[in-house]
């Protein structure tokens, strides 16, 4: 056989064998980020608590960065990889600004998002990315991300760590999935943040990293609008 | 001794020319990354263990806002271990006229950096600029630091709870061994986030706008609670404070504890 050498041989990339380190570079700080889009707006929620397994760091920990007039980020998950990439997504929308003189747009931004997480295949962001912004056409939209920069647009999401907790909830309420006898509308934005709230609620009462209160930002052409709600602290 | 082959080598010897290649040459395992080229190889000569334990090691610090300044604590036992070594360990600093420190965690890698610290302070008391360092530039630069230590699997394996007044405003932010970095009205590291830090949020959260007198008071409190139960703790201590007026880090101060009931503790 031509390329047996026997175990011996030097493949760098066969010889990894486990290196241990009692240190690991990433910690789950938790948190949930729900986003809702509609027709002319799209609204964005994360929670306020910050944590680490039993600990809760700050119960006022805002976890949505707004990027433009028109986008706002959420990011939960590893807090030291969400500080960075956030303050990374920052520099870049300036430099953007001052080699284009414009602002970049939400799906834009969205693609750029994939493109920074995916720099890190390697070493990934241990975040979950939900960005909630208005498209070219003043459209709502929503993106999605896994840690390593795959993305999706879509009309809602949940994220985070009571993201599996809620998503099938926001299918139903908001997908209108497994209902029978009902015409799919427009969702208006009392409803989307009435939605969001209770879904918060909801994920209080089963997800112990998701509490405190909730931070919701509103993105209408006006501009970006901040509520904020209780929630459970215990 | 080295593993490497020598490629060229291995092409001329190779047993039998017309044999199929073997798919995917010197690629990655399924399921394994790519090595790319000009980087660290995971090779068993190359490796180096980084990452260390702490040895000399300093228990939690406190911090605590108040109306208009804030207040850091630290006791000053460098513990070796469970052996409670070295009984003037100062972890408390004063970083200029508006920002102080304390720290937890590996005494060496705070020592390490208060170097770095103080050599930044000292580079911008020689520019003689007007501009002074304000704490959440010391804190942002402080996450900044650590996030890349950890980046680099070699964390400076400590705790900072940053303090001062920024813009005339109170300024408290904490940042770890891994750069995750929070602000809040309070804040205590290690043993002190069980025991110290749900006294110190009912103590703001039934007086949200306290006098110094009153949250000097607390942390005293604060203090005594975690020397009874924090075994890793110490009767000696030093509070910084922060005001307008500037810094003041006291000298080393005696926790006040009361030992009357200890005789009726029966049982182990």
């Amino acid at each position: 056989m031509a390329m047996t050498e026997g175990a011996n041989r030097y493949l760098p990339d066969y010889s990894s064998h486990p290196v241990q380190h009692h240190f690991s570079p990433y910690s789950d700080n938790g948190g949930s980020i729900v986003s809702i889009a509609g027709d002319d707006f799209v609204v964005i929620g994360s929670d306020t608590r910050l944590s680490s397994g039993f600990s809760i760091h700050t119960r006022e920990q805002s976890k949505l960065f707004q990027v433009s007039n028109s986008t706002v980020l959420g990011s939960t998950g590893c807090w030291c990889d969400t500080l960075t990439l956030t303050r990374l997504v920052e520099a870049r929308m300036k430099m953007y600004e001052h080699s284009h003189n414009k602002v970049m747009s939400t799906p834009a931004i969205a693609q750029m998002l994939s493109t920074m997480m995916y720099y890190k295949r390697f070493f990934p962001y241990y975040v979950s990315n939900v960005l909630a912004g208005l498209d070219t056409e003043g459209k709502g939209c929503v993106f999605s991300y896994d840690p390593i920069g795959h993305f999706s647009r879509s009309d809602y999401r949940a994220g985070g760590s009571a993201g599996a907790l809620l998503q099938p909830l926001l299918d139903n309420q908001i997908g209108l999935k497994n209902q029978e006898g009902v015409t799919a509308a427009p969702i208006p934005l009392k409803r989307a943040v009435a939605i969001l709230k209770d879904v918060f609620i909801s994920a209080a009462e089963r997800d112990i990293y998701t509490g405190d209160g909730i931070e919701i930002k509103i993105i209408t052409k006006d501009g970006v609008r901040t509520e904020s709600f209780g929630l459970r602290k215990d | 001794m080295t593993k490497r082959v020598n490629t060229t080598k291995m092409a001329q010897f190779g047993s039998d020319a017309f044999a199929a290649k073997s798919f995917w040459h010197n690629g990655p395992a399924p399921g394994a990354s790519y090595n790319f080229p000009n980087m660290r190889s995971s090779s068993g000569e190359e490796e180096m263990q980084r990452s260390q334990t702490p040895i000399t090691t300093g228990t939690s610090v406190l911090g605590l806002k108040f109306d208009n300044g804030v207040i850091i604590c630290a006791d000053t036992l460098g513990s070796y271990g469970s052996l409670a070594r070295f009984r003037d360990c100062q972890r408390v600093m004063k970083v200029n006229n508006n920002i102080a420190v304390g720290v937890g965690g590996d005494y060496a890698d705070f020592q390490y950096l208060k170097r770095v610290i103080d050599q930044k302070i000292m580079d911008e008391h020689i520019a003689d600029d007007g501009f002074a360092l304000k704490p959440k530039a010391l804190y942002t630069w402080l996450t900044r630091v650590m996030y890349n230590r950890r980046n680099k699997f070699d964390p400076l394996w400590n705790n900072y709870v940053v303090g001062g007044m920024q813009e005339g405003v109170p300024f408290l932010g904490a940042v770890d061994l891994r750069g995750m970095a929070y602000q809040d009205r309070h804040i205590a590291t290690g043993y002190g986030s069980y025991i110290a830090l749900p006294l110190l949020r009912d103590a703001a959260d039934k007086n949200p706008n306290m006098s110094l007198q009153q949250a000097k008071e607390i942390m005293e409190k604060c203090l005594e609670v975690l020397y009874y139960r924090d075994a890793r703790s110490f009767p000696k201590y030093q509070m910084a404070i922060v005001t307008a007026e500037g810094v003041t880090v006291s000298d080393v101060l005696e926790v006040k504890s009361n030992w009357e009931v200890a005789h009726m503790i029966s049982g182990f």
